[in-house]
């Protein structure tokens, strides 16, 4: 059983939040990382920059090409988290588009992926099917999981098929929208929240897209087990002049 | 052997590599597509419309001083003279009247030259539907006549401000608007790239063109199988549409070209067959332009509609069965075959055609052959690359 599992299994409220490897300076990760882990965050997502990320807003992808121009790459990655098991215990998962994992070759990424301590992956642009066709076999040999979205748009039986299939969690994404859309919670997200709820799934369910403050964290967990925060967090760094004070007092006005 | 499987792969090409947001249109398309292209309400729309409205069929035109030149007999297919001024309204008739008989209200196009932006704006005006435009900024400058002419039709032209903001970073801002409006709207996309079924959709819809040469060949020299068709290729619809109904006639060499740009080896170049190797662009696996960590380059192309950093994967697929053969071509190399084209026949072509026409003096043709060489679309919008690199205003 591996930590994301364990995590899930027994705590609820979860906050994950998702940063961009390589951003704002290119060995910021590691601080990041221990500044998250000490703040209280349950799990985190580690973005793997990528020069055209279609399911991303203009903050994410600011900062993606920010962290291509400071250096960052699969190879230098995983480096920085090379012993990243000594001191993080929390769950990390990758998130990324295909072709840069294609590119580094998807079992020497899986292997990689492994070897340094990652829990599981969200690749956006790896529909189930290929997924299941293709690289299934190897995910699971070396017991990383893949996390598989859902949005309102998703039919019921693709929900039942995905949650069936799932290792980690689903990923809800809260509307239709690419990452960092701000909007409040509204009634048609609030339905799809129940009718989802209704399905009575067995993977567990983290809330993403548009999830940017304490309000939107707490509505948002009365119907999932957690909710995930990217592009508010993305702009807070930007603007950060001390990570580790900024991140505690970021994390703290979410769940204080 | 030419045609996708039903995953979408030509080969090991195309797929529909997208996110989970863009899955249930897709689907839905996927599900629809083929029933409706190939049924007689839409067949008879489709047809009365290229006709009446687009002016097609598109003239098989010898042209008899080129073809004295190179000693072999060139025919032009006439694509310049469509409406619009290209290949391009094929393929957005035929979507246009998909996207009504699924009811989307609610259009979006990325466009690199503006060719396919005027297009779908065009059609748009016409079957009374909104309309909206990627296109990067850089191509907004250098083709600040076709803005103006989709602003006109009615389109709203919305700018791509990311990469090299040119037609790769105008498909992405579409993408992401199709992800964000996934009930009420109709991604009408103008190349044979992207996620299954698009290629294979586009390519049904310009595949008018090679039944055209096929039937006005005959007539013209009682065969309806050239030696050579030649056609310019981006993401490469024309040349797809120009090759159709040719695959399946091994006697036929089909040459496609690409962008260049300052050549091969510059590094600032659009050609993803000389240049590239496999990956995922747009949705679809296929030959891209990207660096040793699978970041996609950014192209350069003088052509705006060449500008682009993948390529439809039937053409990849083509290119590795053999099947075709696809040269690069320079910017100098089309403009100088831009200018032989005007002096010797009174045509001025597309950038994008000029570089199909620009192989002509590379090829070793004999004197019996038949060659067709698509010209795409008309050189309007070119005038200031034309006008500054011929210095025509001194």
């Amino acid at each position: 059983m591996n930590r994301l599992k364990t995590l899930l299994d027994t705590k609820k409220d979860l906050l994950s939040i998702y940063f961009t490897a390589g951003f704002p300076q290119l060995n910021d990760t590691n601080t990041i990382l221990q500044a998250l882990q000490k703040a209280g965050v349950d799990f985190v997502e580690i973005g793997m920059p990528f020069s055209d990320p279609l399911a991303d807003g203009p903050v994410i992808q600011k900062s993606s090409t920010q962290a291509l121009a400071n250096g960052m790459s699969l190879q230098v990655l995983f480096q920085q988290l090379a012993d990243m098991r000594q001191s993080i215990t929390m769950p990390v998962i990758l998130m990324g588009y295909l072709n840069p994992v294609l590119k580094f070759g998807m079992e020497r990424f899986i292997d990689q992926c492994a070897e340094v301590g990652v829990d599981g992956l969200i690749l956006p642009d790896l529909p189930y099917e290929l997924y299941h066709e293709k690289y299934r076999d190897l995910f699971e040999a070396r017991n990383i999981s893949n996390t598989f979205l859902i949005t309102p748009q998703t039919p019921s039986e693709r929900v039942q098929m995905l949650d069936q299939n799932a290792k980690g969690f689903l990923y809800m994404v809260s509307s239709a929208a690419v990452t960092g859309a701000t909007t409040g919670l509204n009634q048609f997200q609030l339905d799809y929240f129940n009718r989802i709820n209704a399905m009575k799934l067995n993977s567990p369910k983290m809330v993403g897209f548009g999830i940017s403050d304490r309000s939107s964290y707490r509505q948002v967990c009365q119907y999932a087990n957690g909710a995930i925060i990217g592009s508010a967090f993305i702009k807070m760094l930007e603007e950060s002049k001390d990570l580790t004070v900024d991140i505690k007092n970021f994390v703290a006005s979410i769940k204080g | 052997m030419f045609h996708p499987n039903e995953k979408g792969f030509y080969g090991q090409y195309g797929g529909a590599y997208i996110p989970e947001m863009l899955i249930p249109n897709i689907e839905e398309l996927k599900k629809n597509y083929l029933e409706i292209l190939e049924s007689e309400t839409f067949q008879k729309e489709y047809h009365l419309l290229l006709n009446d409205y687009a002016g097609r069929p598109s003239p098989l035109f010898k042209a008899q001083r080129l073809s004295d030149k190179y000693n072999t007999n060139i025919w032009l297919k006439r694509e310049d003279l469509n409406h619009t001024g290209s290949h391009k309204l094929n393929n957005t008739i035929g979507q246009i009247l998909l996207a009504k008989k699924m009811g989307r209200q609610r259009i979006i196009a990325e466009t690199g030259a503006g060719q396919h932006g005027v297009a779908t704006a065009t059609v748009c005006a016409l079957m009374g539907l909104q309309c909206i435009v990627y296109m990067g900024q850089t191509d907004m400058e250098r083709q600040a006549p076709n803005v103006a002419r989709m602003r006109m039709l009615g389109a709203e032209v919305r700018p791509a401000l990311s990469g090299n903001r040119t037609l790769k970073d105008a498909t992405n801002e579409a993408l992401r608007d199709w992800i964000a409006n996934p009930t009420d709207t109709f991604y009408l996309i103008g190349s044979v790239v992207g996620p299954h079924p698009y290629p294979d959709m586009v390519a049904r819809l310009q595949a008018i063109i090679s039944l055209e040469i096929k039937q006005q060949l005959k007539q013209k020299v009682g065969t309806e199988l050239p030696d050579y068709v030649i056609a310019c290729v981006g993401g490469g619809s024309n040349a797809a549409g120009s090759f159709y109904h040719f695959l399946e006639d091994a006697s036929v060499r089909l040459i496609g070209t690409e962008a260049a740009g300052l050549g091969v080896d510059s590094g600032e170049t659009a050609a993803s067959m000389a240049c590239g190797d496999i990956g995922i662009i747009h949705g679809s696996m296929t030959y891209l332009m990207q660096n040793e960590d699978g970041q996609i380059t950014e192209p350069y192309s003088i052509s705006a509609g060449l500008d682009y950093p993948g390529i439809g994967p039937l053409h990849a697929h083509l290119k590795d069965s053999g099947r075709a053969t696809y040269m690069p071509v320079t910017d100098e190399e089309s403009l100088q075959a831009a200018l032989e084209l005007t002096r010797l026949e009174g045509i001025i072509p597309a950038l994008e055609s000029a570089h199909a026409l620009a192989v002509l003096p590379k090829m070793n043709f004999k004197p019996g052959d038949q060659v067709v060489v698509t010209v795409s679309g008309r050189g309007d919008k070119d005038m200031k690359a034309y006008m500054e690199y011929f210095k025509l205003t001194e």
